[in-house]
């Protein structure tokens, strides 16, 4: 099991003068939110300034620190935090830090294509729960082999975006002139070989950059660079490449690596492998053959599998956003706190103005369909009554399915908010995915009309004009 | 900045950097430090020299500096912390507060013998106690059916693609879905199918001859009361001629409806006796020791459906055992949610169940069925909107990334219905029950910077 500090571990160490410079009132709140992860050591000023506690800032950092080691590519306010790990699985505790993705460009590209690139990094993004999901870092590979080109090139890319950068070559002298450039920005650089090593840990030292240490589907030998570059450089801020093999039988290897690799880190706190993993799914262009949507197809089914299996760093390559809305959709899911479930507080809600002649509309209380619901009817100048039911959390379909989405409860909640008082129609429209409940609801809720509404929300603007307007208040 | 300027300052970082070196060679024999002769473009500059606090602990400075020349740091003064390391000096993360950034990296000093240490990374050793029960589904004529093969599922003593502790017994499997009545289906599904969508036994057909189905999961939503409430003998004279049709196994759905279902399941049990078919399915408002019956005296396989929760899923399974219905008999259904539309609680819910069900919790040794399906209802799948890009592919994705979410989660058996999501899904479990040849790999491995340096 992980590692669980306990709040009095942390407030031992701590100045103990309740000063509340760190924003909490007390050092034991302060030293709760600091294991609840919601608040940072540094913001404990006496610690940091009081040559007295020195030795309790250095257990505390001790303490403190996930088994997977938290990294930092770029510098504010556009800096990207991966890693920072400290369950392996997302029920025991939230998992932190979302896995960050990269978009690929190179120096052998044409400029339509670059910028067309970088756009999608700058400006692309999905929209969820009132979140825009979108791209959070470039990586910019040499094609070149040039290190004059290459450097121009990452100058131009470097004016064209703020997002953080992954340098991706593998000669430590087209390297050093890269950083010498832009090595102020601290971009992640790909990567520490088996062949590179010494001189790649040397930069990354000299210009205070992280570094991906890579040695494909080997990890002896990838630890065994690591603890190379540790003990000889003491440096570590490190990024772990295990490769990612595309073939379906490597894909699985990959898989199992990540996992091995994490369960090593937390269950068994080997700090040798404590450190965010990257996966490149980008891969798949060169070892895969077949047509575009094809290939991007497999590129997404990959990322996305390993975003549930512990990827921090995702590199990409597709540029379809159905490629990176699932991927973008799935790693928002999967980062959630797991004992708080996106619920809206089950109820009756106002969208505009309702008056008793707007029309009812039924849903559950699954934050993303309740605002999806709202939306649509506001994008559309719909004046309605919204009835949130319980379902805990739980959309429509998989609560109808799992009995939470029921006759019983709607009329129960009707009947409570003395909803014959609100609407003189006396009607309402459920979901459509909830059709089979319409019967068993008339037979509990006498004298009132049950509509079955469409089974998107989309729709329910059209079907309010052109259906419930029409039966209800005999106009279209 | 010149190239003149820039050759001169990297000089000069270079010399520095021997300085820092020699500086250090002094700072880590004594204890007390003195300077002398010492030239600074600084107002004032401190140096607190931390020594370590244990035999093995870093050693710090504190550097503050009261610049000329820059831009004044609030406050008129830099401060940070170096971690002195036994090849240079670092600065220490998080960095001090009020620190400005530090644009000037610092200096490290090249060490003089840099050696590769070998060492072994050795895989988790993990051992879990508890294994899950191996469900077959179909009977072979010597079994008393008359199916040309028998389809197993769990079995298993670890979590899927644990491959380091070895490769999984049986594989997971795929059904495709069909259903017995015209009901409406995203866009995608019907360009995939075309004619035969209105016809079960030929889209069955069509599922097993192109898509490769491992079995079919054929629904009589034609028996919901709010739909055609077509009568379980009805119901049972198609799953009669879906026997005759195929020579898979099969699952039979219900129409949700728990007291229709329970008639409809009777019915068709007794028609398909001995056929070891799974009927779907059975939850906590379904007279259950009727359905247990029906499930014994005809020698099928239950599916119990629940919603997402662990003891849910223990009471359940539970129920069903006290019953007299053995593990080998049971699948669990946790529901699966769309992506994006709860997703997070399939995926945790149906990873704590066979976690708990690894670690030794005998009423949770089942396997566990996915109805990736339920991913269609999510408007990203099928929705068109150009912005969204082409839903033929999207929608497909949206199935099949449900489908591995629920896979990498312990899921043993799969609901789809899309041809590309399911054979995708098809192929990945395929390479689960073996290992890897290497030479398929080689390849991948030795070739795999070109990831970097070629185009594409």
């Amino acid at each position: 099991m992980p590692r669980r500090i306990k709040p009095l571990d942390v407030y031992r160490l701590l100045p103990k003068l309740n000063c509340g410079k760190c924003g909490e009132p007390t050092c034991m709140v302060f030293a709760t939110k600091l294991i609840e992860r919601q608040t940072t050591l540094d913001k404990c000023r006496p610690l940091f300034e009081d040559p007295r506690f020195r030795e309790n800032l250095r257990k505390l950092m001790e303490l403190l620190r996930p088994p997977v080691k938290e990294v930092t590519i770029g510098v504010e306010p556009n800096a990207v935090k991966v890693g920072g790990k400290d369950v392996v699985y997302r029920h025991e505790w939230t998992w932190r830090n979302p896995t960050a993705i990269a978009l690929d460009v190179h120096d052998g590209m044409g400029d339509e294509e670059v910028e067309r690139r970088i756009k999608f990094v700058n400006e692309w993004f999905y929209e969820r729960i009132e979140k825009r999901l979108g791209i959070d870092l470039l990586a910019v590979r040499c094609v070149s082999g040039s290190a004059e080109r290459f450097v121009k090139f990452v100058e131009k890319v470097c004016k064209l975006t703020s997002k953080p950068l992954i340098v991706c070559t593998l000669d430590p002298a087209t390297l050093e002139e890269v950083l010498k450039r832009i090595g102020s920005r601290r971009p992640l650089i790909y990567a520490a070989t088996e062949r590179n090593w010494r001189e790649f840990a040397d930069l990354a030292v000299k210009w205070s950059c992280p570094l991906v240490v890579s040695a494909p589907n080997d990890l002896s030998k990838l630890k065994s660079l690591v603890v190379s570059i540790v003990k000889n450089f003491g440096y570590e801020e490190l990024v772990l490449d295990p490769g990612t093999l595309v073939s379906n039988g490597g894909f699985l290897d990959t898989i199992s690596n990540f996992t091995a690799l994490r369960y090593s880190a937390i269950e068994f706190g080997e700090r040798e492998v404590g450190f965010p993993l990257m996966a490149i799914p980008a891969t798949v262009w060169i070892f895969e053959s077949g047509g575009t949507e094809e290939l991007e197809f497999r590129e997404a089914i990959i990322a996305c599998s390993l975003v549930a299996r512990y990827a921090d760093i995702l590199v990409m390559h597709s540029l379809s956003p159905w490629v990176y809305m699932a991927v973008l959709c799935l790693r928002d899911c999967l980062y959630t706190d797991p004992r708080v479930p996106p619920s809206v507080k089950p109820g009756l809600y106002e969208v505009g103005k309702p008056t008793p002649e707007s029309p009812l509309v039924v849903t559950c209380n699954y934050a993303l369909t309740v605002s999806l619901v709202r939306g649509d009817l506001e994008k559309s100048g719909i004046d309605a009554w919204l009835l949130v039911i319980d379902t805990e959390g739980t959309s429509v379909a998989s609560a109808v399915a799992g009995k939470r989405f029921t006759a019983d409860k709607i009329a129960e909640a009707v009947k409570e908010l003395k909803l014959e008082e609100k609407v003189k129609h006396r009607s309402l429209v459920i979901p459509g995915y909830a059709a089979k409940i319409a019967g068993e609801l008339e037979d509990l809720l006498p004298g009132w009309r049950v509509f079955v509404g469409p089974r998107e929300s989309s729709d329910l603007p059209k079907f309010i004009r052109e259906i419930w307007s029409k039966e209800v208040l005999g106009k279209a | 900045m010149s190239q003149e300027r820039r050759v001169r300052e990297e000089r000069r970082e270079a010399e520095a950097r021997k300085v820092v070196a020699d500086l250090l060679k002094l700072l880590s024999t004594a204890d007390r430090l003195e300077f002398e002769d010492v030239v600074i473009d600084a107002r004032e500059l401190t140096i607190e020299f931390i020594p370590p606090s244990a035999p093995t602990g870093p050693t710090y400075l504190k550097l503050t500096v009261e610049p000329v020349g820059v831009p004044q740091p609030p406050g008129g003064k830099l401060e940070f912390i170096l971690e002195v390391t036994p090849t240079g000096f670092r600065l220490l993360t998080p960095p001090v507060p009020g620190a400005v950034p530090i644009t000037v990296p610092p200096i490290a000093a090249v060490p003089k013998l840099v050696e590769f240490i070998k060492v072994e990374y050795k895989y988790p050793s993990l051992e879990f106690k508890g294994s899950i029960a191996e469900v077959k589904i179909g009977a072979t004529k010597a079994e008393g059916g008359t199916r040309s093969t028998v389809i197993k599922i769990g079995g298993d003593n670890k979590p899927p693609i644990f491959r380091f502790l070895g490769y999984v017994v049986n594989r997971p499997k795929v059904a495709l879905d069909v259903f017995d009545t015209t009901i409406p289906l995203p866009r995608a599904v019907r360009d995939a199918y075309g004619d035969v969508l209105s016809n079960p036994y030929e889209w069955a057909k069509k599922c097993i001859n192109v898509v490769k189905a491992d079995l079919i999961s054929f629904h009589l939503v034609s028996t919901d009361p709010g739909i055609k409430d077509v009568s379980p003998q009805e119901a049972a004279k198609e799953v009669e001629q879906m026997l005759q049709t195929i020579d898979i196994p099969f699952i039979v759905g219900g129409c949700g409806n728990p007291v229709k279902d329970l008639e409809t399941f009777a019915k068709v049990a007794e028609v398909a006796a001995n056929e070891r078919l799974v009927l779907a399915s059975v939850t906590f408002g379904m007279n259950i020791p009727k359905y247990v019956e029906v499930v014994k005296k005809f020698n099928h396989v239950a599916l119990a459906l629940i919603f997402m929760d662990v003891t849910q899923a223990k009471a359940i399974c539970r129920r069903l055992m006290d019953l007299g219905l053995s593990k080998d008999r049971i699948i669990l259904d946790p529901t699966t949610a769309a992506l994006g539309y709860g997703t997070e609680y399939s995926f945790s819910a149906a990873e704590r169940i066979r976690l708990a069900a690894l670690r030794g919790d005998e009423d949770l040794q089942v396997p566990m069925s996915c109805a990736a399906t339920n991913a269609w209802a999510a408007r990203e799948a099928w929705m068109k909107l150009d912005a969204w890009g082409p839903r033929e592919w999207r929608g497909p994705l949206w199935e099949a990334v449900t489908a591995m979410t629920m896979l990498l989660a312990g899921a043993d058996l799969f609901m789809m219905m899309h041809p590309l999501a399911a054979s995708i899904v098809k192929s990945v479990t395929e390479f689960m029950e073996k290992q890897t040849v290497r030479d398929v790999i080689e390849k991948e491995v030795s070739e795999y910077y070109s990831w970097v340096t070629k185009r594409y």
